[in-house]
């Protein structure tokens, strides 16, 4: 599905501040894999999706997605294949846009662009659908502006949107850290039941270690710009967040500060 | 101000709202300062001038636009595949666009359309004169645009000026987004400037020095008295405000006010409008100081 082989990237190359956030970085996944990834801050978990969406360019090695070969394309064209969320709710929508405008810009994800008009009569009874399934009660809401809406709100609507043309994968970047803990609660399941709906591989970076084990099939710990710990089958089965804490430190170089995953 | 002027400062108005359009599509809409409008303004009144004084009024108005289409292009090229800011690409066009103006005009600092035909020439001797083409380009325009606020493109265009990283996770380029909305908005400045040096008989090679601010004075009026709650509303508003900043423009003048002073009252304009918000929320808070440091 996925593959990343031996992604390296530095910044600030060639300078006293050089820093190498990702480091020969090899990964495979299957489909309908769900991967969550935990690390420290720093670890270069937000950097990998950076490289994996496009964002920037990798400086060395490759990345297949499908088979082919997505190295050096354009974040905008990735994102016909991959839908991405950010931690920060206001990253995924457009305030001064409606509901309905912003699903529709979505829906054009993977279509192709045309003069249509951009809010049919057809993809709005598909809109009001697809919102009424949040259980949030936004489908009576579709001409609210987007910039009204609470984070939780937003955040569920980003959700929406990054799926509602399903992706072959799709990248949680701590998409429920800002909510309150019952609102988070309500994304993760939400989450949960899109992804598992559609069966599109997922990738989540969570701090909640305990979220990590639960959800998905696989967990991968990151390092100073390493995959240190790669967790599935019988070993991640019964495993509890007191040994994966304890795998984290025998595994991670940075001693002392160890306890900062369970910090930040 | 008599009738006369104006009837005469409604028919500027109506042509220059095609400036405050433009600047609506790019300042508004695409949240980008672009000051290629100077520019751009004075490209289309000269391409309309030297194709009218060549007798195709018509096809001058057409190429007048579609130069500023090509002025807007390349700020938007400056922008995104040279990533310079876009008040540097502004710049960088406007002055560019001085020496191509003049070579447009054949070297000359001005070209007069006495006695040649132009798009007002047959509806000049109707009861209105020269107002029924004014009215019909701004309100033409002005629908044209609303219709295209509503297709797929005007959406991802709109979006884009309101969340660029969202736009580009909905795989969709928000460079060429930048060029096609840039280009617009200088195609309806070229074409105001093009309308303009028919309807002045004349083009001159500073009529569009200050046209960015111009353009934003009636864009900021236009919103304030009419509202800006959504793309039609804000439309008709920048329409209104740009025939209101003649008619406040004619007033000054039957004043026995200098023209050229307007320029320094809607920097003033802009300026207020730009600073409100700061000024009212420093007014506030002293305000709660105040109140604090008598409980205190």
């Amino acid at each position: 599905m996925l593959e990343l082989k031996n992604v390296s990237k530095a910044f600030f190359p060639g300078t006293p501040n050089e820093r190498k956030a990702l480091q020969g970085i090899n990964l495979k996944l299957e489909d309908g894999d769900f991967v969550t990834i935990i690390g420290g801050n720093g670890a270069g978990k937000s950097t990998l999706f950076n490289a994996i969406a496009g964002t920037f360019l990798i400086d060395g090695g490759n990345i297949l997605l499908d088979g082919q070969n997505i190295t050096f394309w354009r974040d905008y064209k990735r994102a016909r294949q991959i839908g991405r969320l950010f931690q920060d709710p206001l990253a995924g929508t457009a305030p001064n846009m409606t509901i309905e405008e912003n699903l529709s810009m979505a829906y054009l994800r993977g279509t192709k662009q045309g003069h249509r008009p951009g809010s049919r009569k057809q993809n709005e009874e598909f809109f009001r659908e697809r919102l009424a399934e949040l259980g949030l009660g936004l489908e009576d809401r579709m001409k609210t502006k987007m910039g009204l809406l609470s984070g939780g709100q937003r955040q569920a609507v980003t959700l929406l949107m990054a799926t509602i043309v399903p992706p072959k994968l799709l990248l949680l970047d701590e998409h429920t850290a800002a909510l309150d803990p019952g609102t988070a609660e309500k994304v993760t399941a939400l989450t949960r039941q899109i992804v598992q709906r559609h069966r599109i591989t997922t990738m989540m970076i969570t701090h909640n270690m305990q979220q990590s084990l639960e959800m998905g099939n696989r967990t991968i710990m990151m390092d100073q710009g390493k995959i240190v710990l790669d967790l599935q089958g019988a070993q991640r089965q019964g495993l509890t967040v007191e040994k994966l804490l304890e795998l984290f430190r025998s595994h991670s170089q940075g001693e002392g500060d160890n306890d900062r995953i369970l910090l930040s | 101000m008599t009738l006369l002027a104006f009837q005469g400062a409604v028919e500027l108005g109506l042509i220059y709202a095609l400036v405050a359009l433009g600047l609506f599509v790019s300042y508004r809409i695409l949240d980008i300062p672009d000051l290629t409008v100077d520019g751009s303004f004075t490209l289309g009144a000269a391409v309309s001038a030297v194709f009218t004084a060549a007798a195709h009024p018509w096809l001058g108005l057409a190429l007048g636009a579609a130069a500023g289409f090509c002025a807007g292009m390349v700020s938007a090229f400056l922008q995104t595949k040279l990533k310079i800011q876009p008040i540097l690409a502004g710049i960088l066009c406007m002055t560019g666009l001085y020496s191509i103006n003049l070579r447009v005009m054949g070297g000359r600092a001005m070209i007069s359309l006495l006695r040649v035909d132009t798009i007002f020439t047959p509806f000049s001797q109707g009861p209105l004169g020269k107002l029924p083409v004014a009215a019909v380009a701004a309100v033409a325009v002005g629908v044209l645009l609303i219709l295209f606020f509503r297709t797929q493109t005007g959406l991802c265009l709109r979006a884009t000026g309101d969340n660029e990283t969202m736009v580009r996770s909905s795989s969709i380029n928000t460079d060429r987004m930048k060029f096609l909305g840039l280009g617009l908005a200088n195609a309806l400045v070229g074409g105001s400037g093009a309308l303009i040096a028919q309807y002045q008989n004349s083009s001159d090679m500073n009529t569009g020095v200050g046209m960015v601010v111009i353009g934003m004075a009636s864009l900021i009026i236009g919103e304030a008295l009419f509202g800006r709650s959504s793309v039609p509303r804000s439309v008709f508003a920048v329409i209104l405000g740009a025939i209101l900043y003649r008619i406040i423009y004619a007033f000054v003048m039957a004043r026995g006010l200098a023209a050229s002073d307007l320029k320094l009252i809607s920097a003033l304009i802009v300026t207020l409008a730009l600073s409100y918000p700061v000024v009212i929320q420093r007014y506030k808070l002293r305000k709660l100081m105040k109140e604090a440091s008598k409980d205190a």
